[in-house]
């Protein structure tokens, strides 16, 4: 950790020179054989992993139009070339988003197509040896998903989806990520990513009742498992005791408190997060989604809300519908989807972002807020990668980006942009998204936080900007590890609700 | 001999282009996208995916914000392309359609303006330090073969005229399964040849990005996952296993 420094800023953002093996062998530890195994992956690499890959990958490719079609389509035009965080913070051309694809793409071609199996070298195709499959597990664990790529390529590749093949391929044949590995078996056995048990999460929860009584002598309520409650929340589990995190759960009970919401959380289902989207894995995926439905048909809610975390909140708006149910618009005779349909109310979206779910209440005029309570703060706003390029909130495209800022506006004062060309769509990763928060990747991060650190720095210089708001329990964590390593105070980062929370009128009105 | 050589290798080119084309598409129409992925902000209606997936091919958006140089330069290109092969259809309706006729003077000038796109785009990958580092011996042959085709064909207009009525005669037999005489000619059996070639590598090369940027889902999906459940066949499977 002693040696982990901050990459200088550019005065003008050109792009870099390339470093040829600059990130080499610097991906993430390995999963033990009992991380894997808990997951029913073999435990570690297996002996005929070679002809499994090539097996595995054929059967992707018949599964994923997404990556059958990414594979043929790239032109090598280079439009994403300089677009990836990763590459401009470490230089190393194969975290060029086309380069990361092409690690994948040349063993297809040498595998799965006529010219790449006459003609080898002339198309860019290669064997698949050991020394590529590293170089996956390598570079493919250098890649946050966060789809920045995506918005430039003129086919709309997403690198994300070859990530997750990527990853998907070799967990098959016991090559796993340690931290997303544990993590996920984490939800499985006790039912959040931290591993927070259902006693001391009542625990936690009484403990901020108390905080919130003392500070604000307000009977605040945390519920959890109230069986009938209208809305059931569903919160990424940091929001339970990381700082800055807990500030904005905070926030969301005031919101539930002033409007009068029954609600509750479910200590078998206390997690957001869905670390089966990081590693490609359809099965995990939906099994870490179902425990959602079934919090939600155990305690009969009406509405499902999501608190602050963005691939959450992807896999939530974008892909629970088709997981679990959890949604609108199922077919009559799909009986699966519509007996979770049928209790929810369908006045409201499901599911619904807290953001959405706040924006509502103040356009009903039913919060009331005391502005200057923020008037310590000049407050930007990063745009989440998933956030911002794999949902949506409200009924416009762009909800997503309008909501979050719209709600800081009615409880702030001060609020400034970012350079347009890295918020909104165009947003830049934090450096730690994707599976890749973890101390093992502490270079990588530090350097994939550059181009954010940078456009941050000239909203500090130029308007004084001393609070970064984001609604990403991984942004979050990120930025408070990464900050002080920029020269930023950690405590300049925290949630829209967070800010929501301080400018709330509990009492009588 | 020649016509016949020629015959033989524009109908196998031509059976190849078409087939393999078919199938690529089939491929891809075939496999399912089992999740929801547009990028977002996506349109929300089936109107809207039509108009994004528009701007994407008649105008390049998504390239226009990565790069004005490669979107100019790309622009340029696919432009003047499509110009000059609708100025080609002059060799294979008789008599030429109205609006052939009229694109004939432009169609000109798009060859010597598709040159120079493929120029630029090879200068950039030659130049460009990143570019350079991602492209294969096959993205520069690619670039040579249609500045072969492009080159040649502009030498036929402007150097060394080679006999068109012939040349149309032949291609009108072509289309009706009659050999007829090919003007014995250097530059035309060059550009012929390099046309047989890029037909019969179109299937089975990057040129597959044409086809396949029509069945993105991260571009031809609406933006609806709430609002309407999304089931692939072998997603719903797992339901009625495990439910």
């Amino acid at each position: 950790m002693a040696d982990i420094v901050a990459p200088a800023y550019r005065t003008i953002p050109i792009i870099p020179a390339l470093k040829p093996g600059a990130m080499e062998g610097k991906g993430p530890f390995v999963a033990s054989e009992k991380l894997n195994e808990a997951l029913g992956f073999p435990g570690q690499l297996v002996e005929d992993w070679h002809d499994k890959v090539i097996a595995k990958m054929g059967d992707m490719l018949s599964k994923y139009r997404s990556f059958r079609v990414f594979m043929d389509a790239c032109v090598h035009c280079g439009a994403c070339s300089d677009k990836c965080h990763y590459f401009i913070g470490t230089q190393d051309p194969k975290n060029m988003p086309v380069a990361r694809q092409d690690l994948m793409r040349s063993v297809y071609r040498r595998y799965f197509t006529i010219p790449g199996k006459l003609f080898p070298k002339l198309v860019g195709a290669r064997d698949l040896t050991r020394e590529v499959l590293d170089e996956w597990y390598n570079y493919f664990n250098q890649c946050s998903e966060c789809r920045r790529c995506s918005v430039f390529c003129p086919y709309g590749i997403d690198t994300a989806e070859i990530t997750m093949a990527a990853r998907e391929i070799l967990d098959s044949v016991g090559y796993g990520q340690k931290y997303s590995n544990e993590i996920i078996g984490k939800v499985h056995k006790i039912g959040n990513n931290l591993g927070l048990p259902g006693p001391a999460l009542i625990d936690t929860l009484e403990g901020l009742e108390e905080d919130v009584k003392d500070a604000t002598g307000i009977d605040v309520r945390f519920p959890i498992d109230v069986k009938g409650a209208e809305v059931l929340l569903i919160t990424p589990s940091a929001d339970f005791f990381a700082e800055p995190h807990i500030d904005s759960l905070i926030g969301y009970a005031k919101v539930f408190h002033a409007t009068g919401t029954s609600w509750t959380l479910s200590s078998m289902s206390s997690e957001a997060g869905n670390f089966g989207m990081f590693i490609g894995n359809y099965d995990q995926l939906r099994t870490i989604a179902m425990r959602i439905r079934q919090a939600a048909l155990e305690l009969g809610v009406k509405r499902i809300v999501v608190g602050e975390c963005g691939h959450a909140w992807r896999v939530a708006y974008s892909f629970w519908n088709t997981l679990t149910g959890v949604g609108d618009g199922a077919d009559a005779n799909d009986r699966f989807a519509q007996m979770l349909q049928k209790q929810l109310d369908h006045r409201y979206k499901q599911p619904a972002h807290i953001c959405e779910f706040t924006w509502d209440m103040i356009q009903d005029e039913r919060l009331t807020f005391d502005k200057s309570k923020n008037d310590k703060h000049i407050i930007t706003f990063h745009d989440s990668c998933n956030v911002a390029r794999g949902s949506r909130m409200g009924d416009m495209p762009g909800g997503q980006f309008e909501i979050p800022r719209n709600i800081i506006k009615a409880v702030a004062n001060n609020f400034v942009e970012m350079a347009p060309n890295t918020t909104r769509e165009q947003t830049f990763c934090c450096g730690g998204g994707g599976g890749l928060l973890t101390d093992d990747l502490i270079d990588l991060r530090v350097k994939g936080a550059l181009p954010r650190m940078e456009v941050l720095k000239n909203a500090v210089d130029e308007h004084g900007v001393n609070f970064m708001a984001t609604i990403c329990a991984i942004c979050k964590a990120q930025f408070t590890k990464v900050m002080p390593i920029y020269g930023f105070d950690r405590k300049m980062v925290g949630g829209v609700h967070q800010l929501v929370s301080n400018a709330i009128q509990l009492g009588p009105k | 001999m020649a016509s016949t050589v020629f015959a033989i290798l524009f109908y196998l080119a031509t059976l190849l282009f078409v087939v393999g084309l078919l199938y690529r598409i089939s491929t891809y129409a075939r496999t399912p996208a089992p999740l929801k992925i547009p990028t977002t902000p996506a349109p929300t209606t089936t109107g809207g995916v039509v108009l994004r997936m528009t701007r994407e091919v008649v105008f390049f958006e998504s390239l226009f914000k990565a790069n004005l140089w490669t979107w100019g330069m790309g622009m340029l290109f696919h432009a003047s392309l499509a110009l000059v092969t609708l100025r080609h259809l002059r060799y294979f309706t008789d008599p030429v359609w109205a609006w052939v006729e009229f694109i004939q003077p432009f169609g000109i000038y798009a060859g010597i303006t598709m040159l120079l796109g493929l120029l630029g785009l090879w200068a950039r990958r030659l130049l460009v330090e990143r570019i350079r580092y991602i492209s294969t011996p096959s993205d520069h042959l690619m670039l040579v073969l249609l500045i072969g085709i492009a080159a040649s064909g502009l030498m036929m207009k402007f150097v060394a005229h080679t006999d068109v009525i012939a040349v149309k005669g032949y291609f009108l037999g072509l289309m009706h399964f009659n050999v007829q005489v090919l003007p014995a000619d250097l530059l035309l059996a060059g550009h012929l040849s390099m046309v047989v070639a890029l037909l019969v590598v179109f299937p089975f090369s990057k040129l597959l990005h044409a086809p396949g940027v029509f069945f993105s889902p991260t571009r031809n999906q609406k933006d609806d996952p709430r609002e309407k459940r999304h089931l692939s066949a072998w997603a719903a499977k797992l339901e009625s296993e495990k439910n």
